[in-house]
Parts: structure tokens; C-alpha cells; sequence
């Protein structure tokens, strides 16, 4: 297979994989730490705990966040063979992007310099690098966490909970049927594809052949994902989410929320 | 019988393209109707209409003498009782699988139109049961085949026990076993009180779904009739794009006629 198919296969079968794994939501009816929890305290938790990796301004305290989502992984029975290939390098690559020129262009005490001076590696740049790829890593673990061990309708309905508008819930629930239509569909598109083109294309033909490829892409996974709301709405679907079972606090619950809250207050306090 | 549908030179458009070109209809309750048609005469875009799920963009559409409007179908009160008495089945069953489970795929209609809770899990297990798929119950649907696919659609929608069924393609891509399951299921509607009405190209099951066939060419309604009144119109069907002339040879002489199956008399003129 030529490079450039392999890399389209791998990429789009990482993602469906990912996006199947989501929507079998095989861990989410796993027993663990994560899954015991209400989904309100799981929402609450998690997301205080973004928000302490994101206010939080010292290295350490981020990293030890990051080891904190690793042990709620490892309790929660989440791969971190998983974790590591499908987020963490894949926020490396796009975080890394974003972070390599403030190496550069931060001001401070240069650690190595090139082209004779004229660009210089700065330890604060360095500092500032780590610290940005650290809260992206740390932040997008636990949304990802999140995400597995919770039931998508019980998100949702945890989501209702706090108020959210009936508009926002049936945006969310489209968006996660969306994003595994458009996945589904560029899959099958790139083997139909596969199959038809023998040889390589000039680069020029290839270009013209991906942005048709997108175009087409985005309007066969948005007309597909409108006639799903459409079968969701013949079914009675109105924006609420309505699920079997009803949430209940039981004193776990309360020992998870204050577990979360006070580490998200704690990492806040050493880390301003 | 009751007036159930009534449209009333009914037009919609995609994109400035018309699928429905000033269509008038009367459906009574109780009634089995086929809506047979070629590729692109309008049958899905009819069904989404009955359904209320699209609105016209000319004429009107009234259901138990109600016209249905955007504005209606905003109610909470109208809304939940109509789509607690009509119900579609979608030809592509895709778009109608968005469950992690067949499960909770069948559980989400009672869900959503406020069933007692406790009396969701025996009627969906009673719904698999029916339909051959309560093996498939802890399955994410998307893993299934295309066949089992269309039967947990159809299960979704069973599952409500509505007053009206709308089925777009009922049995396509169905092998012919799961077929003839579908269709006996269809004739089962048929002899209870429940109006079925079926959208399909397929003239060789039309005499077991409906006892009325509306004929859709271009948008339109070209003919209306018992099976055995359209089903013997070949300049119609022929018209309609439902049959093609067959063209072959005996010996030195050449000829073309008609070609049509028909499902239960397998009749097969040459």
C-alpha cells in the first residue's frame, strides 16, 4: 500500500475505532471507581478538576493531576495503552504544534542558540511549552475519562440536571451521532476510494481529489445526521433526555464529590 | 371509516427541486394503503409528511381533521399524543439506530414519549421476542448485518404499538425469508384496526401489504385502485417506471412485453 493510503487507513481507522468504543460504550457498563459514581458527581468532579488544571500555573501541580487521572484510569479500568495512543498522542501532535514556537520566542536565559544567535532556546520557553502540553494532556485525560465511563444519555441527562437548555442537550446529542456518521462515512469513502484509484495520483489531481472528497463528505454525513434527528424526533424526541434508571445520591456519592472538590480546591491553592 | 389524513394539493421542495407536486390524498383509519412508486416519485418525502416531520411548502396536510403545522407540532400536549399514535419506520435503517444498545435502541421510543418506567423493560423484551432478536438485545446495532439491522428498526417502532404505521421500503435489502417474516407481520396490521400505509417499488408484495394502492409518479398521484386494478394497468406501470419492457427472442422472432413479478401468484408473463 502506498504511504500516503496508509497513513489515511490508519488515521481513519484509529478514529473509528475510537468512535465505535464510544458508542458501544463498553466501558461505561464496566464496574470501577468512575462508573460507581452518580453521573452528576462524575460531571461535577471532572470537570472541577479541568478547571483546576487549567487555573492551576505550576508544573507540579499539573503533573500531579495527570498522575491523579491516571490512577482514576487505572481504578475506572481504562487502558492506559489506550489513553496513550488515541489522546495523549494525539494531543501531543496538536498541542505540540502550537507549543514549539513559544520555545523560541519567549523571552529569558537562553539554554541552546542556533543559526549563529539568531534563534535561541529559552529555558522560560521550555518551561512554558511543558506547562501548555502538560494542562492540554491532563485536561483532554479527563474529559476522555469522562466520556468513556459515562453512558452518553446519562451525560446528558446529569447535563440537564444542571440547567442546561433543551437546545444545547439536542445539540450535544446530534453532535455525538454526527461525529461517528462523519467518521463511518470517510471510512467507507477512503475503502471505495482504495479500491477504484490503482497507481499514484499526480499531487496537483490528489489535492483537487481531497477537497471534493471533504465537500462531499460533509454533505452526505450532514444529511444523514438531519434524517436521524428526524428518526429521533418520529420517536418522540423533544430535547429531554429520558433514561431507565434515575439518578440517586447515596453517601459514595457525597465521599466522590468532596474527593474531587477538595482536590480541585487544593490543586488551585498550590498551584496559583 | 374515519377521514384519518386528508392533503390537500400538497407541494414540497429540496433545494428549489420539487419532490411533491401538488399531491391530494384522503387516508381513513383502519385503511392499508401502498404508496408505490419509482425512484424519486415522492414516497419518503409523503411518509416524512404524514409523519409531520416535513411540512409543505404549498397545500396542507390535516390529520384527524387537524392541520398539522410547524406551530402544532411545537405543543407538547399535541405532540406527544401524535407521536404516540403515528409512527415511521425509515427505509435506510442507519438513521434510525443511534443506541449503544438494540436495547436501549427499542427502549427509546416508550422513553421519550413518557411510558411508566417500570412497564418499559417487559415491553421491549416482548418486542425482541417478537421480532426473533432478543439474542441481539446487548449488541450495539451498528455491529449488526443489514437484515438484523432493519428488524430492530422495525422493533423500535413496533415497540409503541401505534395506531399508524408508516413503513418507507419495509422489506429492501431483506433476504427472502426475513421478507416473507416482515410482510406476515405487515398482514397481521392489515386484519387489526391499525392503518398501515407502505411505501415501496416492489409490485410483487403490494397485494399482501394493502388493500389500496396510490400510485406516485413525479411527485403525483397518478392512480389510485385495488391491487388487482393497478397491478393490471401495464400502460401505467410502465408509465410509472415500475416495469420495463423485457425484450427477448423466440427462435427468429423478436418481441417485448411488460416484465412484472407478482409475490403471492408468482406470476411471470413471457
Amino acid at each position: 500500500m502506498k504511504r500516503g493510503g496508509f497513513l489515511a487507513s490508519t488515521v481513519v481507522g484509529f478514529a473509528r475505532a475510537l468512535s465505535r468504543a464510544l458508542m458501544s460504550e463498553e466501558i461505561a457498563h464496566q464496574p470501577g471507581l468512575l462508573q460507581s459514581l452518580d453521573p452528576r458527581v462524575r460531571v461535577i468532579g471532572l470537570f472541577a478538576l479541568v478547571l483546576a488544571v487549567t487555573l492551576s500555573r505550576k508544573l507540579a501541580v499539573v503533573l500531579a493531576l495527570f498522575l491523579a487521572a491516571m490512577m482514576i484510569a487505572l481504578f475506572s479500568r481504562v487502558s492506559i495503552g489506550i489513553l496513550a495512543k488515541r489522546v495523549w498522542l494525539v494531543v501531543l501532535a496538536f498541542t505540540g504544534v502550537i507549543a514549539l514556537p513559544a520555545i523560541f520566542i519567549t523571552p529569558g536565559n537562553p539554554v541552546a542558540t542556533f543559526a549563529g544567535g539568531s534563534l535561541r532556546i529559552t529555558a522560560q520557553g521550555v518551561a512554558t511549552a511543558v506547562l501548555l502540553l502538560a494542562r492540554a494532556e491532563t485536561a483532554v485525560t479527563f474529559t476522555t475519562l469522562l466520556i468513556l465511563c459515562t453512558p452518553w444519555a446519562h451525560a446528558l441527562k446529569a447535563l440537564r440536571f444542571f440547567r442546561l437548555p433543551q437546545e444545547a442537550i439536542a445539540m450535544m446529542a446530534m453532535t455525538h451521532r454526527y461525529i461517528f456518521l462523519l467518521i463511518e462515512t470517510a471510512g467507507q469513502m477512503l475503502e471505495s476510494r482504495q479500491s477504484r484509484t490503482v497507481g499514484r495520483l499526480p499531487a496537483a489531481e490528489q489535492r483537487r481529489m481531497t477537497a471534493r472528497t471533504a465537500g462531499v463528505l460533509l454533505n452526505k454525513s450532514i444529511a444523514l445526521s438531519n434524517d436521524v434527528y428526524l428518526a429521533m424526533q418520529s420517536r418522540g424526541f423533544r430535547g429531554e433526555v429520558r433514561i431507565l434508571s434515575d439518578f440517586r445520591m447515596r453517601s459514595w456519592d457525597y465521599v466522590g464529590l468532596l474527593a474531587f472538590l477538595c482536590a480541585g480546591s487544593i490543586a488551585v491553592w498550590i498551584g496559583r | 371509516m374515519a377521514l384519518l389524513f386528508e392533503l390537500q394539493d400538497v407541494g414540497f421542495e429540496y433545494d428549489r427541486i420539487p419532490a411533491l407536486r401538488g399531491l391530494s390524498l384522503q387516508i381513513a383509519e383502519g385503511e392499508s394503503v401502498a404508496l408505490l412508486g419509482a425512484n424519486g416519485s415522492g414516497k419518503s418525502t409523503l411518509l416524512r409528511i404524514l409523519d409531520a416531520l416535513y411540512f409543505p411548502s404549498k397545500g396542507s396536510t390535516s390529520f384527524c381533521g387537524q392541520r398539522l403545522t410547524p406551530e402544532l407540532l411545537n405543543q407538547d400536549g399535541f405532540a406527544l399524543s401524535f407521536r404516540r399514535r403515528v409512527a415511521l419506520v425509515f427505509q435506510n435503517p442507519d438513521v434510525q439506530l443511534f443506541n449503544p444498545t438494540v436495547f436501549d435502541e427499542v427502549a427509546f421510543g416508550p422513553l421519550q414519549l413518557q411510558w411508566p418506567k417500570e412497564k418499559v423493560p417487559s415491553k421491549v423484551a416482548e418486542t425482541l421476542e417478537l421480532m426473533g432478536i432478543a439474542h441481539l438485545r446487548d449488541r450495539p446495532p451498528y455491529r449488526l448485518s443489514g437484515g438484523e439491522k432493519k428488524r430492530v428498526a422495525l422493533a423500535s417502532v413496533i415497540v409503541l404499538d401505534p395506531e399508524v404505521l408508516l413503513l418507507d421500503e419495509p422489506t429492501s435489502t431483506l433476504d427472502p425469508r426475513s421478507q416473507g417474516q416482515i410482510i406476515d407481520l405487515i398482514q397481521e396490521w392489515k386484519g387489526s384496526s391499525k392503518t398501515v400505509i407502505s411505501a415501496t417499488h416492489q409490485l410483487e408484495i403490494v397485494e399482501d401489504i394493502a388493500s389500496r394502492i396510490v400510485v406516485l409518479e413525479e411527485g403525483k398521484v397518478a392512480a389510485t385502485g385495488t391491487p388487482a386494478e393497478i397491478l393490471s394497468n401495464h400502460e401505467l406501470l410502465l408509465r410509472a417506471n415500475l416495469v420495463h419492457a423485457h425484450r427477448h427472442s423466440h427462435g427468429t422472432l423478436a418481441h417485448s412485453h411488460p416484465h412484472l413479478h407478482s409475490h403471492s401468484k408468482h406470476e411471470h408473463e413471457h
